[in-house]
C-alpha cells in the first residue's frame, strides 16, 4: 500500500452518475442488504430527482422540485450513502481501481458502477455559442430556460424527438410562438412509424407549431451576442429569442472505453451482460452507457431500463444475481396526448393499426416475421396494458384480429398463452 | 399523522403521512422499497399498486381516473380495492388508512 493510496477516499461501491440509473443502483445495493460504504457521485449541485418532468410538468411550472426529487435529502445519509455532488468521474485505473474527477480528486472503489448517463449533442453550425442556445437535459437548463421565458416569445425547436416535442407542446401551452425544425421527413423518426408520426405532427399543427420537416439549421443568427434567429438550409430564417436543442445525448463512455471495457460495435455503448458486468473486473455499467449483448445492440435511453439495470446490478453486487431480460417501454406526454410504447419496434417489417373511429387515439402493432415486438398507444392505455403480455410472449396473431377494436387485447393474449 | 403500510412479507409498517404528498411518496420516503414507481407518478406505470384495506371511518377516496383503472385492470393481481398510491394524496381524511402492497407484476 502506498501512502498516497491511503489517504484518497475509498467506497466498497461507488456509483458514478446521480441521475436514475445511479440512484435506483444505490437504493437497490441497501434493499438486497449491502453492508459497505457506498459513494454516489453526481455531476448536478442537487441529490437525485425524477428527470423526465424536466420538459413536462417542471417545464409548465406545474410541480415544484421538491416533489421530484427521488428520496428526501436525508433519506441517503440516513442509509450511509455518501454524496458527492458538483463532481464528474472523468477516467478510470481499474488496475489501481480509482477514479479520477473533473476536479482532480481521485476516488477509490471495490466495485463501480457506471451510471454517468450523457451529456445533450451540441449544434456544430456558426452561432452554436450564442447566447440563447440551449438544451434541455437537467435542472439547470431547465431553471434557466424558465428564468428566461417571461421575456421570450419566440422559441425555435431543433430536433422533432421526444424531448423537442414535450418542450414545444409544454411552450405552446403557455402561449409562446414555437418553431420545430426536424431534418428528417418525420418527427419521432428514431422511435415510431409513420402513423405515429403523422399524427403527432397534425396535433402540433393544430396547436400552433410552425413545425418544419426535412430541414436542417445552417446558422443560428444573432444580436449583440444573443440569439435572434435561425437560418435554414432552405434560406428561410425563422425569428427566435431562444433555441432549444434536443437532438440527442453523447453517452459518457470514453472513461471506460479508455480504460479497455469492451463496447459495442461502432463504439456506441459499453458492452454489459444479463447482470450489467463490463468486461472490466467489477465493473458494471447500467442506464444510457450501456449497451446488453442479450438485446438488440442499443442503448436504451428511458427511465424504465435505467431503473431496471440499477436493480440487475445492485443484486448482483449484493451476492443476488437475477438476470435481466428487459421488455423496455417508454410514455411522453404532450398537450393531452399520452404515448405510451412497449417494446423496440426496431427491425420490424410490418405494422397493424388498431384504432377505434369514435376515439382520439389508436395503437400501432409492430410485428417482425409475424410476431408482434413492439405496441404504441396514443390515449389507449387499455390497449398498452392489454397489448403487454403480446409484446412480452412475441405473439403471432392474426393481424385481422388485432386491428379489430371490437376484440379486448385481453382476450386475444388470453386466447394465445 | 399517520398510515400503516403492509408490505409483501406480511409486515405492517406505521409511516408518517406528510399532508399534500402521494401515498407513493410518503411510502417511499419511509425507506420502504417495495413500489418502483418507475412513471414517478404520471399515470404510465401501475409500478405502485396498493390495496386499500380499511379506510377511516366516513373517509371516501376520490375515483379513479379512467387511465388508473385501465392500468390496475391489466394487472394480474387487480382486487376491487386496488388502487395507484400515485394517485392518492395523503391528507387529514386519510388519516390511518390502512393499505397493503399488492404483489409486482
Amino acid at each position: 500500500m502506498t501512502s498516497a493510496h491511503s489517504t484518497i477516499e475509498h467506497f466498497d461501491c461507488l456509483v458514478v452518475g446521480g441521475g436514475h440509473a445511479g440512484a435506483e443502483t444505490v437504493i437497490a445495493l441497501r434493499q438486497a442488504g449491502f453492508e459497505g460504504g457506498i459513494g454516489l457521485l453526481g455531476d448536478e449541485p442537487v441529490p437525485p430527482y425524477e428527470r423526465p418532468a424536466l420538459s413536462k410538468d417542471y417545464l409548465a411550472g406545474k410541480q415544484d422540485f421538491e416533489r421530484l426529487l427521488l428520496r428526501p435529502s436525508e433519506f441517503w445519509t440516513k442509509h450511509g450513502v455518501t454524496l458527492r455532488l458538483g463532481r464528474r468521474g472523468e477516467a478510470v485505473d481499474p488496475e489501481a481501481r480509482t477514479v479520477t474527477c473533473d476536479d482532480h480528486t481521485t476516488i477509490g472503489y471495490g466495485v463501480l458502477v457506471w451510471a454517468a448517463g450523457g451529456r445533450p449533442r451540441a449544434l456544430t453550425c456558426p452561432g452554436n455559442d450564442l447566447d440563447g442556445v440551449r438544451t434541455l437535459r437537467n435542472k439547470a437548463d431547465c431553471d434557466r430556460l424558465i428564468a428566461v421565458l417571461p421575456r421570450s416569445h419566440h422559441l425555435a425547436v431543433i430536433g422533432g424527438g421526444y424531448i423537442g416535442l414535450e418542450a414545444a407542446a409544454v411552450l405552446r401551452e403557455l402561449g409562446k410562438e414555437v418553431t420545430i425544425i426536424e431534418t428528417l421527413d418525420r418527427v419521432l423518426a428514431r422511435v415510431a412509424a409513420e402513423p405515429v408520426s403523422r399524427f403527432f405532427e397534425a396535433e402540433h399543427r393544430s396547436r400552433g407549431v410552425d413545425l418544419r420537416l426535412g430541414t436542417g439549421v445552417t446558422e443560428i443568427l444573432g444580436r449583440e451576442g444573443a440569439v435572434s434567429g435561425v437560418r435554414l438550409t432552405d434560406d428561410t430564417v425563422i425569428r427566435a429569442d431562444q433555441v432549444i436543442v434536443g437532438i440527442g445525448i453523447e453517452p459518457a463512455i470514453q472513461p471506460l472505453l479508455r480504460a479497455g471495457a469492451e463496447v459495442a460495435s461502432g463504439g456506441t455503448g459499453v458492452l454489459v451482460d444479463d447482470l450489467c458486468r463490463t468486461t472490466l473486473a467489477d465493473v458494471y455499467c447500467v442506464g444510457d452507457c450501456a449497451v446488453m449483448r442479450s438485446g438488440p445492440g442499443v442503448r436504451i435511453e428511458s427511465r424504465q431500463n435505467a431503473s431496471e439495470q440499477a436493480r440487475t446490478a445492485g443484486k448482483a453486487i449484493s451476492g443476488h444475481p437475477q438476470p435481466l431480460r428487459l421488455v423496455p417501454w417508454f410514455w411522453s406526454h404532450q398537450y393531452d396526448l399520452r404515448l405510451q410504447t412497449i417494446g423496440l419496434s426496431l427491425g420490424h417489417d410490418q405494422t397493424v393499426l388498431r384504432s377505434d373511429p369514435g376515439g382520439r387515439g389508436f395503437s400501432l402493432f409492430y410485428l417482425k416475421n409475424g410476431a408482434v415486438i413492439a405496441l404504441d398507444c396514443i390515449n389507449a392505455t387499455r390497449d398498452y396494458v392489454q397489448g403487454r403480455k403480446l409484446v412480452e410472449a412475441g405473439a403471432h396473431i392474426d393481424p385481422a384480429l388485432l386491428s379489430d377494436v371490437r376484440t379486448p387485447l385481453k382476450e386475444i393474449a388470453a386466447a394465445t398463452a | 399523522m399517520h398510515f400503516t403500510v403492509t408490505t409483501r412479507d406480511g409486515v405492517a409498517h406505521t409511516v408518517e403521512g406528510r399532508e399534500g404528498t402521494s401515498l407513493m411518496q410518503n411510502i417511499r420516503n419511509a425507506g420502504i422499497e417495495e413500489l418502483q414507481a418507475i412513471c414517478g407518478g404520471s399515470i404510465s406505470c401501475a409500478t405502485c399498486h396498493v390495496y386499500i384495506d380499511a379506510l377511516p371511518g366516513g373517509a371516501e377516496l376520490p375515483p379513479a381516473s379512467r387511465d388508473e383503472g385501465d392500468l390496475l385492470d391489466a394487472s394480474d393481481y387487480f382486487e376491487d380495492n386496488s388502487r395507484l398510491s400515485c394517485q392518492l394524496i395523503f391528507g387529514p381524511q386519510l388519516d390511518r388508512v390502512r393499505v397493503t402492497i399488492a404483489p409486482e407484476d
